[in-house]
């Protein structure tokens, strides 16, 4: 499935949704489409193989957690269309970046503008920390760090299985703070797993701000490397080093694309806030305005009515 | 109208460690979501920061427990127990470092689902040896919780309430014992946290209805005054009833079972709580009601005890407080 738009288009899409719906509920991960909206719209738009969607465009409620008793539970993956051995597989590590994850779905035209709707209300599957149920979600990700294993698990056994698709993790770079990445680094060096592929959104941000100030975690990409992953840096709001660096070879081990980017890229007010960017609420109703105006601007949107 | 404290712990935890250099604080990148950035910010000898890394902080603490201090250590409560449990094990409890792990947004006091809910925490605590176990249910039990954990001589565990946080009582935290908020004949209530509240909730309902309620609010859960409970379960007629925010597997549920059975106690018990299931995403007052953790279930818990129906419905009952959802109390989105 090919989307119409182009990256660049989907891009602006995510930013526009993911701003329209915090500006609506005073608040929300806003920065995270700054940072991510190019990853993600790459990811969808053109580099995942993916096959139709296999669940409503508008999301069911919420429909009961596995159980034994709940036969009919299913995973948000069909979002991403069928478990099928040549399409690829991706899991969003950062479950906070949900938001943005539902917005790219929607650009892509794998949901309906509705299911954003949903976000965060009571009974909706459209969790505001991606849950598995959630759309486009296969794995439960909000305990940060067990993505990257749970995707090196996943493309071993595809490799076992002489399965074609790829297994790609969309990651932060909180995650690195977390002992269990390097782990699966060293798993996937140790065993060879080269069909294993992760971008992460390097915008040196954390929930208590600039991450050197909350835990250093120095070089990554020399980390990386030593830990034996193909390591490849780029600006991450850079499209074509993005495709250039998807496309380095990497035999026996896996590839990790470092996305430098901006955590206020194309909504230049947020600077305002920085260093603390996880999750912008507005303070006061003038604020709120303020941010409206200028960040419609930047998007070449009207700003949106705040009166209802 | 019930009065509503904001964020009790921040001003609690800077009025009780300012100053004192055995008293430290550590944070794993959710500073401002734990109500410590002010003192972070005034503070800052005290505070050590130790990011995204849960199980290194679990044994850094015991590493400095060995140095002489009793850290503070703050996240989620979910993320202080569930991936450095083997270091919560070996580097804190075994020791019995006095490490205080304050540990927030308890149950399903959290919209963020599966991977943010504790549902089972006090259950894991329950059965580590050497391991105290506190849960506050007011402000003024949050107010008190760091004095409450720094008298105990050895590890432990508690549950904070943070934000917007209702006043219910008037004393401070007396660690071992237990709360007497009504004295019925017929049926006595147990509760914890956020529970207590709702159990208040129900309280005239059911005195209109012709029901003498013993009421119980527990503070303390280990240790645990197991004499004083069956003294209240030797005074009612019809049994015992506990609601938490908690599975009903190792709870405050199973601590009241287990006291009973010890004891050789016939009466009925109903535990009420999270049915051996987890919970997902969801505003706190749609959680407790879908999961039956509210005052409402707990009346629909005493019918089936007594096996009487007293019509009581949702507007019988005391009014439910809505949090905001976009209170400036709160820092995050969590
Ligand atoms: C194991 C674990 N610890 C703590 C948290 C709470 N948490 C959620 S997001 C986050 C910040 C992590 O940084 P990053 O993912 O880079 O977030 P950004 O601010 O860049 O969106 C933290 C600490 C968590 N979800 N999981
Ligand atoms: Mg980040």
């Amino acid at each position: 499935m090919r989307n119409e738009k182009t990256t660049e288009e989907v891009a602006l899409g995510i930013r526009r949704r993911v701003f329209e719906h915090a500006m609506r509920n005073n608040g929300g991960y806003l920065s995270q489409a700054c940072s991510a909206a190019e990853q993600l719209a790459w990811l969808y738009n053109e580099e995942l193989r993916l096959g139709e969607p296999t669940l409503p465009a508008i999301p069911a409620p919420f429909g009961g957690v596995p159980s034994a008793d709940n036969p009919d539970y299913h995973t948000g993956a069909g979002y991403n269309g069928p478990a099928a051995p040549e399409y690829d597989r991706l899991f969003i590590a950062p479950a906070h970046y949900a938001l943005v994850a539902y917005a790219t779905l929607i650009e892509t035209g794998r949901m309906a503008p509705e299911g954003l709707e949903m976000f965060n209300k009571d009974g909706s599957s459209v969790e505001m920390i991606g849950a598995e149920h959630s759309p486009g979600m296969e794995v439960h990700n909000g305990t940060l760090g067990i993505g990257l294993s749970t995707g090196a698990g996943l493309a071993w056994g595809r490799k076992r299985r002489g399965e074609p698709g790829r297994t790609w993790v969309f990651m932060s770079d909180g995650e690195v703070q977390e002992g269990q990445t390097w782990e699966a680094v060293q798993a996937c060096a140790h065993h060879g797993i080269d069909n294993l592929f992760a971008i992460m959104d390097v915008n040196d941000q954390q929930c208590d701000g600039a991450m050197s100030s909350v835990m250093d975690v120095g070089d990554i990409a020399a980390k990386f490397r030593v830990f034996g992953a193909h390591c490849v840096e780029v600006d991450g709001h850079d499209l074509n080093a993005i495709r250039e660096a998807a496309a380095e070879p990497h035999e026996g081990r896996p590839l990790i694309i470092l996305a430098r980017t901006s955590p206020f890229h194309t909504m230049s007010i947020l600077e305002e806030r920085f260093p603390r960017l996880h999750y912008v609420r507005f303070k006061s109703e003038d604020e709120r305005a303020r941010f409206n105006v200028s960040i419609a601007a930047d998007l070449g949107v009207a700003p949106v009515d705040l009166s209802e | 109208m019930v009065e509503m404290v904001s964020r009790p712990y921040a001003s609690a935890f800077e009025k009780f460690a300012a100053g004192n250099p055995d008293i430290l604080c550590l944070s794993a990148d959710l500073t401002s979501s734990c109500e410590i950035d002010g003192f972070r910010d005034r503070h800052p000898d005290q505070f050590v920061s130790m990011g995204m890394a849960e199980q290194n902080m679990m044994s850094f603490a015991g590493g400095l427990g060995l140095a002489g201090f009793r850290p503070f250590i703050h996240t989620f409560g979910v993320f202080m127990y569930r991936r450095p449990y083997d270091q919560l094990m070996a580097s804190v409890a075994y020791p019995r470092r006095k490490v205080r792990l304050m540990g927030f947004l308890p149950g399903i006091t959290t919209p963020g689902g599966m991977t943010h809910q504790s549902i089972e925490d006090i259950a894991v605590m329950r059965s580590i040896p050497n391991m105290s176990i506190l849960e506050t249910g007011d402000a003024t039990e949050v107010e008190s919780i760091c004095e409450a954990a720094d008298s105990i001589d050895g590890p432990v565990w508690c549950r904070v309430l943070r934000g917007s946080v209702p006043r219910l009582f008037d004393t401070p935290i007396r660690v071992g014992e237990m709360r007497v908020l009504s004295e019925g004949s017929d049926v006595l209530v147990v509760t914890a946290g956020i529970t207590t509240e709702e159990a208040m909730r129900a309280r005239s309902a059911l005195s209109r209805a012709g029901l003498s309620i013993r009421h119980i609010h527990l503070h303390t859960i280990k240790p645990f005054d197991h004499a004083q409970l069956l003294d209240h379960i030797g005074s009612v007629r019809h049994g015992v009833i506990t609601l938490e925010n908690h599975v009903t597997e190792g709870g405050i549920g199973s601590l009241v079972a287990e006291t009973m059975a010890d004891a050789g106690v016939g009466k009925r018990l109903i535990r009420l709580g999270l049915k051996d299931t987890y919970a997902h995403g969801g505003s706190r007052a749609y959680l407790m009601r879908y999961y039956g953790l509210d005052a409402l279930a707990l009346v629909r818990g005493i019918e089936t005890l007594t096996g009487q129906e007293f019509g009581i419905t949702e507007d019988d009952l005391d009014h439910a407080r809505v949090d905001d959802v976009h209170s400036l109390v709160k820092a995050e989105a969590l």
